[in-house]
């Protein structure tokens, strides 16, 4: 842990305002603090009701980098319901569709899983007396007596990161909230906020319970499995742009949980990676996709088509975005994957993760297909007469467009640059399963 | 005899009769508010400057000062000041008697600071009543057909509830033989455990005072006066009602329940589960209700009601923790002073909006944010914290006794609890939808006086310091945990 800061904040209950970051966390804090400069770029060209849009979006972003440098269960907690705040006045005034049931269908599943989490930190601190994520890491939790077994907190608290990060059968907000936010909340959310249940799985679930998720693993892996296949097969069935790149999502935060749950250590840092990866390429997919939307006035894939011929620069940034989702070699999406798979593959921590692994394998070349599948339908084909009038990208687009493609490729010819940092966060984890 | 104990009590009555005598005389109706406010501040002085000294008892040990009681006086005496503060638009409705309302809201202060204090059943029962009489006479003040309709159902079904809670005292001190709660206590705690529990003069006694108990705190099932009398009172009347009553019901019943029936541990769990039974329906209850409402107060009616649910999981904690342990008392005195704060700012910004649209429906609402931003952006903050998300007082406050009921074996009340915040959070979220979302019918701002935006300061600063700095408060409510004894 570095940069710490500890204060005491309510002695009473033992809870402290302590903030930190280590190997594990400072990459999405980078990751977070990227997002959110390129996301106020992207609503350069914003016009309703501008001072509080920026002040939700600044507040979303606080409450996520809080998110990721707590140390302490309850100002966990209590950064991870702000966030939810302005998440629902993001996508209910600025968002288009169904944009108040999507609104209010994200806030009542995430506070249904907080609400659970609550009751395991409670159980938790009840147990031990403490609450600060450091000192439970170093306990063993095994003789303690509590109400409840071990496996139920773990499983209530797991349960709220789940829903964030859209595990299957928990992942039904996702696709409304993503599809029906305005841009740059679509890509805050999908870049950052959803990386917050799988920073917290590795955190919490596996630095505090070891034991229990080793013996769980089996069950987490077969949901990981059902997370890529599933996805990746509603994926291609969507005709509508920003839905399929969420359900696209929902296929790739399988990978997340695979990584995670394959308890090793190589596999951990490549879901780590896989998170940062996710990040920045999905997050250049909303941007571009949002540029299509303005641009064109058309998401449906149907009645799009051969676009590279009129907006040039879309295209190609759509088509990088697009070969980095796919996990194309030199891109950021590659590496990460690699290294999920090579780590689950060789793990010897879970008995079985070989035929999970395979399964999942099934994920790129889907991934494969709906990509390519997209890129055909909406940017090549035969040109469409409607759509001569169109911009292209404009130079603001570019810059931030740049950015992210800068990003994706800087990891993708060189991961070494995240990896050795993750590492040192993962390392002491994978030694408490003695991996 | 300490006449000094009595201070604070001796300078509200006085200044109650002042305001009705000043009302004779003077044509400058604020000068009532003024008076008011400077009377309670004198009277909160006191209390004070009694703080922490050693608990004892007055009048024959009628009345005990200790810091448990002193505490609830200090919060009644803010809740009335806020309360005045926030009238100050509404009373400049009726032509005629401000005296005496400005007098009945001091002296159902006093009602309820001598219910915070009182160690006897009999003056348990003089200390509701004169709260309870003063509140029957506020709600009915409109003297509109909703007003006085609310002010009926609210004498006849209180009138039940003073009888059933009567007869509950009757039972226990044909009981016991004992009128005072710790002399209850001493005979209790001679008798055996095992002859305690199965004898039915005693547990009819304790359902009895239960269910009168329960109709000032709205405890469901005895709840059925609360959405109608909240939509018809004054408003002002109906969020001092919501607050100041309901706190004041709590604070009666914890000292009884843990005074006189605290020992042995059989009756203790007894009553402790059958407040966490009663709470578990409670929140459930006026959670699912609340939803289909159209009319704001009524929709603050059932949530009060849900959250009067959530303060006995306190109750429940205190119940069925060993006697040593204050988490359940403290936690519920914490909880308390976040609703008061929470569900004042709520009202008051509805007493503005209401003020400028002669209508409390929730569709009227529409566009608030862009009329009227600081009033929808308090509303709002109210909503946030009776939903229970940080950073406000709220989320602490629901922290704060969930961690009690899940250190004393309730952990199955506390998801029950969390749940029913995640069913809440779809009404209240829907009145915020409305103000921030919807098209304003009409341009002009909402005007409001100034005395009422500095209480929606007071409560709106209060919710979020007591969400972001709660250590203080914490500390006090722990200190206050601590009854006098014998």
């Amino acid at each position: 842990m570095q940069f710490e800061e500890l204060r005491a904040w309510i002695p009473q209950i033992n809870a402290n305002y302590h903030l930190g970051v280590d190997g594990l966390s400072l990459p999405l804090v980078i990751l977070t603090t990227l997002l959110g400069f390129l996301a106020v770029l992207i609503s350069w060209k914003m016009n309703l009701r501008v001072r509080e849009y920026f002040a939700w979006l600044l507040l979303l972003e606080t409450s996520i980098l809080g998110v990721f440098c707590s140390l302490d269960l309850v100002l966990f907690f209590i950064f991870w319901e702000i966030e939810v705040i302005p998440m629902y006045f993001l996508i209910s005034i600025w968002g288009t569709g169904r944009k108040e049931y999507s609104a209010i269908k994200y806030v009542l599943y995430t506070l249904f899983g907080s609400a659970l989490m609550l009751a395991g930190i409670l159980s938790l601190y009840f147990a031990t007396g403490s609450l600060s994520m450091v000192e439970l890491a170093q306990t063993d939790l095994a003789p303690l007596t509590s109400a409840l077994p071990l496996a139920a907190i773990f499983f209530l608290l797991l349960t709220g990161f789940a829903v964030k990060l859209a595990v299957f059968p928990l992942h039904t907000w996702l696709p409304d909230a993503y599809t029906d936010a305005p841009t740059a909340a679509s890509v805050v959310l999908a870049g950052a906020l959803a990386k917050m249940g799988g920073y917290a799985m590795i955190r919490i679930s596996l630095s505090i319970f070891p034991q229990v998720a080793q013996d769980y693993a089996p069950l987490l892996l077969t949901l990981a499995t059902i997370n890529v296949v599933y996805g990746a097969a509603v994926t291609l069935k969507q005709t509508d742009l920003k839905r399929l790149i969420a359900y696209s999502s929902i296929s790739h935060m399988g990978f997340v949980l695979l990584g995670i749950f394959a308890l090793n250590e190589v596999s951990l840092v490549g879901a780590t990676l896989q998170m940062f990866s996710h990040g920045i390429i999905t997050g250049l997919l909303f941007a571009v996709t949002g540029i299509v939307l303005h641009n064109t006035g058309e998401r449906n894939i149907v009645k799009l088509g051969g676009l590279a011929r009129q907006v040039p620069a879309i295209a190609v940034i759509f088509t990088i975005a697009g070969l980095g989702a796919m996990g194309v070699p030199t891109t950021s999406g590659f590496i990460a994957e690699v290294m999920v798979f090579l780590g689950a593959f060789s793990s010897t921590t879970v008995t079985g993760v070989h035929i999970y692994t395979i399964i999942c394998l099934l994920g790129i070349l889907l991934a494969a297909a709906y990509v390519l599948w997209l890129l055909q339908r909406v940017f090549f084909g035969s040109v469409l007469e409607k759509f001569n009038k169109v911009m292209d990208a404009d130079n603001l687009e570019k810059v931030y467009c740049a950015i992210f493609i800068a990003a994706i490729f800087l990891i993708g010819v060189y991961p070494m640059i995240l990896t050795d940092v993750i590492k040192t966060g993962i390392s002491p984890i994978v030694a408490l399963f003695g991996g | 005899m300490n006449l000094e104990l009595f201070l604070p009590e001796l300078s509200l009555v006085i200044t109650a009769i002042a305001v009705i005598l000043l009302d004779l005389f003077i044509q400058q109706k604020g000068l009532l508010t003024v008076v008011s406010i400077a009377g309670l501040i004198i009277a909160a002085g006191f209390t004070i400057a009694m703080w922490g000294t050693t608990p004892q008892a007055i009048f024959n040990k009628m009345l005990a000062v200790d810091n448990y009681a002193l505490f609830f006086k200090l919060l009644f005496l803010g809740i009335s000041a806020l309360v005045i503060l926030a009238s100050v638009d509404y009373v400049s409705k009726f032509a005629r008697f401000h005296g005496e309302y400005h007098a009945l809201v001091l002296l159902a202060t006093l009602g309820m600071m001598l219910m915070a204090a009182t160690i006897d059943l009999i003056s348990i029962f003089v200390a509701l009543e004169l709260a309870t009489i003063s509140f029957y006479v506020l709600v009915g003040f409109l003297k509109d057909k909703k007003s006085t309709e609310a002010s009926l159902k609210f004498v006849l079904l209180g009138g039940i509830a003073s009888a059933v809670l009567l007869y509950g005292m009757a039972l226990t001190f044909g009981f016991t033989g004992k009128t005072q709660l710790l002399e209850i206590a001493q005979v209790i705690q001679a008798t055996s455990a095992e002859s305690l529990v199965v004898s039915p003069g005693l547990i009819l006694g304790l359902v009895l005072l239960v269910a009168g108990f329960g109709f000032k705190i709205a405890a469901v099932p005895f709840q059925m006066w609360v959405p109608d009398v909240y939509e018809g009172a004054p408003t002002p009347i109906t969020a001092y009602l919501s607050v100041g009553s309901k706190v004041a019901g709590f604070a009666i019943i914890l000292r009884v329940f843990y005074s006189a029936f605290g020992l042995p541990d059989p009756l203790s769990l007894d009553w402790g589960m059958i407040f966490a039974v009663l709470s578990a329906i409670g929140m459930t209850l006026g959670n699912i209700l609340a939803i289909q409402q159209t009319n704001i107060k009524r929709m603050l009616a059932y949530s009060s009601i849900a959250h009067a649910g959530y303060i006995m999981i306190g109750l429940a904690t205190v119940g069925l923790s060993p006697a040593a342990d204050t988490l359940g008392q403290s936690s519920l005195l914490f909880y308390v002073v976040a609703f008061a704060l929470t569900d004042l700012a709520a009202f008051i910004a509805v007493i503005a909006i209401s003020n400028k649209l002669n209508s409390d429906l929730i569709k009227d609402y529409a566009g608030m944010g862009k009329q009227a931003p600081l009033l929808a952006l308090a509303l709002t903050l109210g909503l946030i914290s009776l939903i229970g998300l940080p950073p406000t007082a709220g989320f602490i406050a629901k922290f704060y006794i969930f961690s009690g009921a899940a250190s004393n074996g309730l952990l199955w009340l506390v998801i029950i609890a969390v749940i029913n915040s995640v069913i809440s959070a779809y009404y209240y979220l829907r009145v915020a939808k409305v103000m921030w979302l919807g098209e304003p019918i009409g341009e002009e701002k909402v005007p409001s006086s100034l005395a009422l935006r500095l209480a929606l300061a007071i409560s709106c600063f209060g919710i979020l310091i007591l969400g972001i700095a709660p250590a203080f408060l914490i500390k006090l409510a722990e200190t206050a945990a601590s009854m006098f004894t014998l």
